[in-house]
């Protein structure tokens, strides 16, 4: 079973319990290949790889069609409105599903009426939920015995559901459905939750076994009302050295309070599925981030073998870490189709998926740090507070134990639950909050002891990782495209309108699911095709598989058939944690090779040659220097009468291994890394801050494309900045409602705000796979925020350590 | 099957063209009428009414409930489902498409007020296979993420550079102002467009 345990939750159990098997362990070679930095002392290094893996690839600007920026393949179906979407089907006889959601935060579900919504002209099929997914579970059930129905811990809960013919009689036979409630009294805010008088949420300890991505915390752990906590461990490790003996040993120390807002996810299509139970299987189109999680959620909890499942997803409509698994849409959805005997399609609409559908949690963070004057780093100390609302999962990442070496370490992590929707994993979960603080406090110790905040970096970002040796060399790409050589000191703007700059630093993990497998065919025709369960959110999965496959072909990736998004095919990554094309593209590679290695046999009679001498190359078959012997690749594959080849290739461990493997992620002990810089404008009159321009220098391992890439990074930093100035959700202490459940009132970046945004990417190559190619989606939102933040302190010389940048908390921060 | 769907599939399979012939029971009215006719639930409000458009150079005619909005019918009785609803509130601006060449929110227009007016939607914006230049730039430039939003995006583009066609920055910046691309495209949205610009001042300028 695929659970939806989060990345964070199975690197802590990870930590617990280390499996670190050898890599690739059959029969194998050793490989010189490249490694480095391409214009940036680019070596080669030996590695061990299975005997059977292609030879390596040169670097991008030897390629033919790895590595170049060409337009993605489906782009032409998404401009003419072609692209089909989950919120798009249409089938025969589909019904049209309605939530019934709860109007109060916190209630006990007394009785449910659904007799008049069964009656309503056109309702074919009424479900009660009898279990609500997306939410912690009692430790101990017994502590809520006596309840028929799920209790209700969040305004906006779906309770029931409604199938109907039409729109309108689902939306109306919905409000039919007719529900006693016993109000019980609630707490939406962090503070007050945390208040040793508040309601609870839960009626004892919780855990959260499967949470969309939201979970962040190991079992076991103590809680006291809504307080859970402390979790002292992190991804790299349990606390380290002694931080009082660090504190005292230190030149400088320094302290700060940070707090960041709930922030939504807000994907241009809501979650939602069209479910189709039939009786000899069920189908399930899906707006998901992972076809898998659907299909192994569907077949959990229907009792249903997955072999019975198909999930299929052509487009999803954005995702950003909250479109995972069937949701309680989904189950009711499935339910709904099951007694209606028809396909019932239950899509959520903007409220809904404000409320109920994910969220980044909130954060309250204390930070100190230690270091000498010289900049050394001598302990660190971070006690954080956040609320994921219902789930769990409100942790602040990893930056502390990994991003800077510092022999004294101590972080205690705390969910303070509430009775507001769950939280979901947000692109980069946790890491986002807890860079926001550790580079600030970076900053102000760079300030402090009169360093330039590169140097300062220069001097302690030692880890040695790919990541780390990539942000020494975007650290002075960026500091040259940006201009840092001509930042000033901070405050020096007369104003009102203050101009400064800042930087900041990015990690995230490279990450590779362990369960990934391509199969490649070709067929008697010369036709290539591609195939993978992997799901496209937005990223270009469809093109970057395309392009890694028509290398090995010597053709166009335009003329290979990339198909995805179909449990039919072969297991395929999640698209979060930045993995797909770090998971994908070397199984992809290597299918791709075998099937073309395998033509080659085929052909090599045909044009009296050797398989080996046999090579594809711009759309032709040639013996090797026989230039002579070309003969277009159609044409040859058609003479050859293969009838149809067909390889399907599991991705090799990484040449070195993985710091850790839980389930199906492994996790390198190598990073993903980034360096932003941000030119912002501060208007000290009216509070409002405009972010003008940001550099944003990224590593992703090889860019397969590095358009797409450079699209991602846009992407990444323009959602940083629209959490840094703008978003947050509001909820209504008295009643628990979402105030801005919508898009014109919770705010975010549209054209007008969109600073003008240069990005730079390297060539970075690790020597462990088929590809080396690893993510950059999450990268690219870690670093924004506190880069912005950093700019304003050196417009403004004020810190400011809460967000969202809002004139209010601009104003309070100019006024300390 | 329902009647309605039959009639649906009917004018699927005909064609829009012919289908200004049949009179198109719309998916949103069938309920209050059946209800009406059933006499079980209390429906008010007038029934479904006939309503002529022109969507995309062809006559449509369809039977409607007066609550219903263009981008319902759009979508859901005539399947052109390139429009997408992202708010369904006139935030988003992801249902944009034309009404008498002005870009307008379907999603904030009643069918009624849709009546006699020519519409054009995403999928009649292309000359058969020859992409409208601001899609072909949109393609080129990677102006588009997950794409759900790309539709209204270049609609809204598509009708700047019919009104001013060597629009700039600012001006594009303007257009799109109410549209939200999630993803954050926004930098190659505006230099799709700008290069779209180009080619259609270039393509006027020579004729």
């Amino acid at each position: 079973m695929m659970s939806q345990q989060t990345d964070q939750e199975r690197g802590e159990a990870a930590q617990r319990n280390p499996e670190q098997p050898v890599p690739n362990s059959g029969p194998s070679r050793q490989q010189a290949m490249l490694y480095g930095i391409v214009g940036d002392g680019l070596k080669e290094v030996t590695r061990r790889v299975p005997l059977d893996e292609p030879p390596p690839l040169a670097e991008n600007s030897k390629l033919k069609s790895i590595g170049k920026p060409i337009p993605r393949l489906d782009a032409v179906q998404k401009v003419t409105g072609k692209a089909r979407y989950t919120f798009d089907i249409q089938l025969p006889g589909m019904l049209w599903g309605r939530r019934v959601v709860s109007p109060w935060a916190h209630a006990r579900v007394k009785s449910i009426d659904t007799s008049a919504a069964e009656r309503y002209p056109g309702v074919r099929a009424v479900h009660v939920l009898d279990r609500v997914l997306q939410t912690a579970q009692l430790r101990d059930p017994k502590a809520e015995l006596g309840n028929r129905y799920p209790t209700v811990r969040y305004a906006g809960q779906p309770i029931a559901a409604v199938a109907a013919e039409t729109p309108r009689a689902a939306e109306q036979a919905a409000k039919l459905v007719r529900v006693e409630y016993e109000r019980l009294p609630h707490v939406t805010e962090l503070d007050a939750a945390m208040k040793p008088d508040a309601p609870v949420v839960f009626p004892g300890p919780v855990e959260q076994p499967s949470t969309a991505g939201g979970g962040g915390a190991p079992p076991g752990l103590p809680q006291h009302g809504n307080l859970r906590g402390p979790n002292t461990g992190g991804r790299f490790g349990p606390p380290r050295g002694d931080v009082s003996k660090g504190f005292a040993e230190s030149d400088v120390v320094l302290e700060g309070e940070f707090r960041t807002q709930v922030q939504t996810h807000v994907p241009m299509e809501t979650h939602g599925i069209v479910a189709d139970w039939r009786d000899d299987g069920l189908t399930i189109h899906a707006s998901t981030q992972w076809t898998l999680s659907v299909r192994d959620e569907a077949a959990e909890h229907f009792n249903l073998p997955k072999s019975r499942i198909r999930v299929i997803s052509d487009f999803t409509g954005g995702g950003f870490g909250a479109k995972y698994g069937i949701g309680n849409f989904g189950l009711l959805a499935i339910h709904l189709s099951r007694k209606a005997k028809a396909p019932v399609r239950m899509m959520l609409d903007r409220r809904e998926e404000h409320v109920s559908a994910g969220n980044r949690p909130s954060s309250i963070q204390e930070i100190k740090i230690g270091a000498k004057k010289d900049g050394t780093l001598m302990a660190m100390q971070a006690v954080s507070w956040g609320t994921g609302g219902v789930a769990g999962g409100a942790g602040i990442g990893f930056c502390y134990s990994a991003l800077y070496p510092c022999p004294n370490l101590y972080a205690e992590q705390y969910d303070v639950f509430t009775n507001a929707g769950p939280c979901a994993a947000f692109r980069a979960p946790g890491q986002v909050q807890g860079i926001f603080s550790l580079e600030q406090m970076i900053d102000e110790l760079a300030e402090t002891i009169g360093m330039d905040p590169l140097v300062l970096r220069d001097k302690i970002d030692t880890g040695g990782t790919d990541d780390s040796l990539a942000r020494a060399v975007e650290r002075r790409a960026g500091a040259e495209r940006f201009g840092w050589k001509n930042r000033k000191p901070a405050g020096f703007d007369a104003g009102p309108v203050m101009r400064g700059v800042g930087m900041a630093q990015s990690q995230w993990i490279y990450l590779v699911s362990k369960y990934t497998a391509c199969e490649v065919r070709v067929t008697d025709d010369g036709g290539v095709e591609a195939f993978s369960s992997a799901q496209d959110i937005g990223t270009g999965t469809r093109t970057v598989l395309a392009q890694v496959v028509a290398e090995e072909f010597g053709l166009r990736p335009e003329e290979i058939g990339a198909y995805i998004g179909d449990t039919r095919y072969p297991i395929g990554p999640a698209s979060g944690g930045s993995r797909v094309t770090a998971s994908l593209t070397p199984a992809a590679r290597n299918a791709a090779h075998r099937a073309a290695r395998d033509l080659a046999g085929r052909l090599a009679p045909r044009f009296a040659a050797e398989p080996e001498t046999i090579v594809f190359a711009d759309g032709k078959v040639m013996v090797r220097d026989k230039p002579d012997t070309a003969m277009p690749f159609r044409e040859a594959v058609k003479k050859a009468n293969i009838g149809e080849i067909s390889h399907r290739v599991d991705r090799a461990d990484d040449y070195e291994g993985y710091a850790m493997i839980v389930g199906d992620l492994q996790i390198s002990k190598h990073g993903i890394g980034g360096v932003q810089f941000a030119q912002v404008a501060v208007d000290t009159e009216t509070g409002v801050v405009k972010v003008e321009r940001v550099v944003a220098v990224h590593d992703c391992g090889r860019p397969i494309n590095p358009k797409l890439a450079e699209s991602q990074i846009y992407g990444g930093v323009i959602q940083g900045v629209s959490y840094a100035l703008y978003e947050e959700r509001h909820l209504d202490p008295g009643s628990g409602h979402q105030l801005n459940a919508n898009i014109d009132q919770y705010k975010m970046v549209g054209s007008r705000e969109t600073p003008e945004i240069e990005v730079v990417l390297l060539e970075q190559f690790g020597a462990q796979s088929s590809t080396d190619a690893r993510g950059v989606a999450e990268p690219a939102n870690v670093a924004t925020a506190a880069a912005v933040a950093n700019a304003f302190y050196n417009a403004t010389g004020k810190r400011i350590r809460t967000l969202p940048m809002t004139p209010a908390n601009v104003l309070a921060a100019l006024r300390t | 099957m329902r009647s309605g769907m039959s009639r649906r599939a009917f004018f699927k399979g005909a064609g829009v063209s012919a289908a200004g012939a049949a009179l198109l029971d719309s998916r949103f009215t069938q309920t209050a009428e059946a209800a009406a006719r059933e006499g079980e639930v209390n429906v008010l409000g007038p029934r479904a009414v006939p309503v002529s458009l022109t969507v995309n150079g062809r006559g449509v005619s369809v039977r409607v409930d007066p609550a219903t909005t263009l981008v319902e019918v759009l979508r859901y009785d005539l399947g052109l489902t390139g429009t997408k609803i992202g708010c369904d509130r006139g935030a988003c601006s992801a249902c944009t498409v034309w009404l008498d060449g002005e870009p307008a929110s379907s999603c904030m227009t009643l069918i009624l007020d849709a009546r006699g007016r020519t519409i054009t939607t995403i999928e009649g914006l292309a000359d058969g296979d020859k992409l409208h230049p601001v899609q072909q730039a949109f393609v080129e430039h990677d102006a588009l993420q997950c794409g759900f939003c790309t539709p209204g995006m270049v609609m809204s583009c598509a009708a700047l550079l019919n009104r001013k066609p060597d629009a700039d920055l600012d001006d594009i910046k303007s257009a799109v102002s109410g549209h939200l691309c999630r993803c954050g495209t926004y930098p190659n949205i505006f230099k799709a467009t700008l290069a779209a610009a180009g080619a259609v001042a270039k393509g006027k300028a020579g004729g």
